[in-house]
């Protein structure tokens, strides 16, 4: 049962991901992208990360797509052009691709400890407690520090967007002020 | 129990919930008309049916037999998509709401969809994608002030997604849980007197929710986005028949969402706020029935309070609506929290 649901995500995660790249519009390729986050959301919910599953919905397909597809829709992007494409691309990239995964797989495959997760069971170390309980305590008991310094970054961040918009703001009105004179 | 069991009573609650969500929609505008009705010294539709009560069924057939006008270069794809996430997200969000006391046949939970841990981060989360509906509805109808409409309620949307989100925080501290069983039976020790907008000092919470609400459902006051005179209709201008229809149903399936919310978590859900004063009853059907009707009185009341603000208030003008969100709303959330944490503490 589990493994159906994980093969019916993970296809429409794929699917998702392939439709990405092949898509001209830049639209489709947003919504695209939001199919795969939400599929990873299941994937993660099944393998008993349900918070982590929750979150991803929430910050990645909530915020992080709606501010990809506001750009795409102020900036009216339009279709893509097709090119002919690189032939040299083609005969050193697909190859390239497929060895690319043959090596990941074969060091995935041979790496120790892994494979202790099962589909549609909890944590492996922690059965019973809530997932959000082990999280928080992690978070605020040994990660408190690179905790504190990312939102300290959040809010550079965010203040450093503010100072840009400000001068762009009082540039425009400074010049509107210099053409009405 | 198997898993088919499991199936079909899921798939017999949802069907249930699901027509008494439709019907609830249907006749949460025919409240909304008349109460505004009655705010206007008018009485509203009372010539379809007694007291006008057949008019929503008479509506949903209008909106079938409309023409379906599709203008010329609408992006096609995504404009039938639009009303589709958007009435999608207000149903689905339905799911984890319970509506009454843990009890069932062969332990089958009949009052609610779903019993997820992380059940209010759920809502939380479909309403970040209802946003979709609206934004995609604006851009693909190729029109400017539907994809001005639209950019102005997404950002709406966005802004007043954190205060929403920060002034819910209270209760799950208080509650220590995001299930929404928990949180609701956390709240029923005594009554009212423990729901969490009195005993449990959230009320300055409730009403943060409250605005963060109006303001999430497009609702007036905050209705600019939508108002027929500034943006000839906005996001939904370019729709017609069923498709408008469907944005018409979201909007108020989102504010009976919004409302379910507010009584599970705010004023105690399903229980009674009379609590232990009125001993249990010896008929098993009415236990049953009882904390429905508690639950659907609680939440009839709140819809009742976004009519009578919205027959009462101005709107506000856009700057003034992200400046309520950005610089009052989401300080006086977080100043909610640290009051909450620093009371939990102290006890």
């Amino acid at each position: 049962m589990h493994l159906i649901l994980f093969f019916l995500f993970a296809g429409f995660c794929l699917a998702g991901a392939v439709n990405l790249l092949l898509q001209t519009h830049p639209i489709n390729s947003a919504l695209s992208l939001i199919v795969v986050m939400t599929s990873l959301a299941v994937l993660y919910l099944l393998l008993g990360a349900e918070f982590l599953a929750i979150a991803q919905i929430i910050v990645y397909s909530g915020a992080v797509m709606v501010l990809f597809t506001f750009v795409v829709m102020l900036l009216n992007a339009g279709r893509e052009e097709r090119t002919l494409g690189s032939r040299a691309a083609a005969r050193v990239g697909f190859p390239a691709v497929v060895a690319l995964c043959a090596i990941l797989a074969s060091i995935f495959l041979r790496a120790q400890g892994l494979g202790s997760a099962h589909l549609g069971e909890g944590l492996s170390n922690a059965p019973g407690q809530s997932n959000l309980v082990l999280l928080s305590q992690v978070l605020f008991h040994e990660l408190l520090l690179p905790f504190e310094v990312t939102s300290v970054l959040i809010l550079i961040a965010i203040l450093g967007a503010v100072a840009i918009a400000h001068a762009e703001g009082s540039k425009i009105a400074g010049s509107e002020r210099v053409a009405e004179k | 129990m198997t898993i088919l069991a499991f199936f079909l009573w899921s798939l017999a609650k949802v069907a249930v919930v699901t027509v008494v969500m439709l019907m609830g929609i249907a006749y949460t505008v025919l409240l909304e008309r008349k109460l505004v009705g009655r705010i206007q010294n008018r009485w509203g539709p009372s010539r379809v049916g007694p007291f006008g009560l057949l008019q929503p069924l008479v509506d949903g057939a209008k909106s079938f037999l409309k023409e379906d006008l599709i203008p010329t270069a609408v992006y096609r794809p995504i404009y039938l998509l639009a009303p589709i996430i958007s009435l999608g997200c207000a149903l689905i969000a339905i799911a984890v709401v319970p509506f009454g006391a843990n009890m069932g046949p062969h332990g089958v939970d009949l009052f609610q969809i779903s019993n997820i841990n992380i059940g209010l981060l759920v809502i939380l989360g479909i309403t970040s994608m209802g946003v979709y509906g609206i934004a995609l509805a604006g851009w693909s109808s190729n029109n400017k002030y539907s994809l001005l409409g639209s950019l102005r309620s997404s950002a709406q949307l966005i802004s007043y997604e954190l205060a929403l989100g920060l002034s819910l925080v209270g209760v799950v501290l208080r509650a220590g849980s995001l299930n929404l069983r928990v949180i609701v039976e956390q709240q029923a020790t005594l009554g009212a007197a423990t729901w969490n907008i009195l005993g449990g000092g959230q009320i300055v919470a409730f009403f943060i929710y409250l605005m963060a609400a109006f303001a999430e459902t497009n609702r007036s006051p905050f209705d600019l986005p939508e108002a027929e005179s500034e943006l000839t209709g906005g996001y939904h201008t370019e729709y017609s028949s069923m498709k408008f229809a469907m944005f018409f149903m979201a909007e108020y399936g989102n504010m009976i969402n919004v409302g379910c919310v507010a009584t599970l978590l705010f004023l105690g859900g399903w229980t009674s706020p009379l609590g232990d004063l009125m001993p249990p009853l010896q008929n098993t059907f009415i236990n049953a029935l009882l904390p429905i009707f508690w639950f659907v009185v609680k939440v009839f009341a709140f819809l009742c309070l976004y009519v009578w603000v919205r027959g009462t208030l101005p709107r506000f003008r856009y700057d003034q609506l992200m400046n309520f969100g950005w610089r009052f709303l989401l300080p006086l959330a977080i100043l909610n929290i640290v009051g909450t944490s620093l009371w939990l503490a102290y006890r």
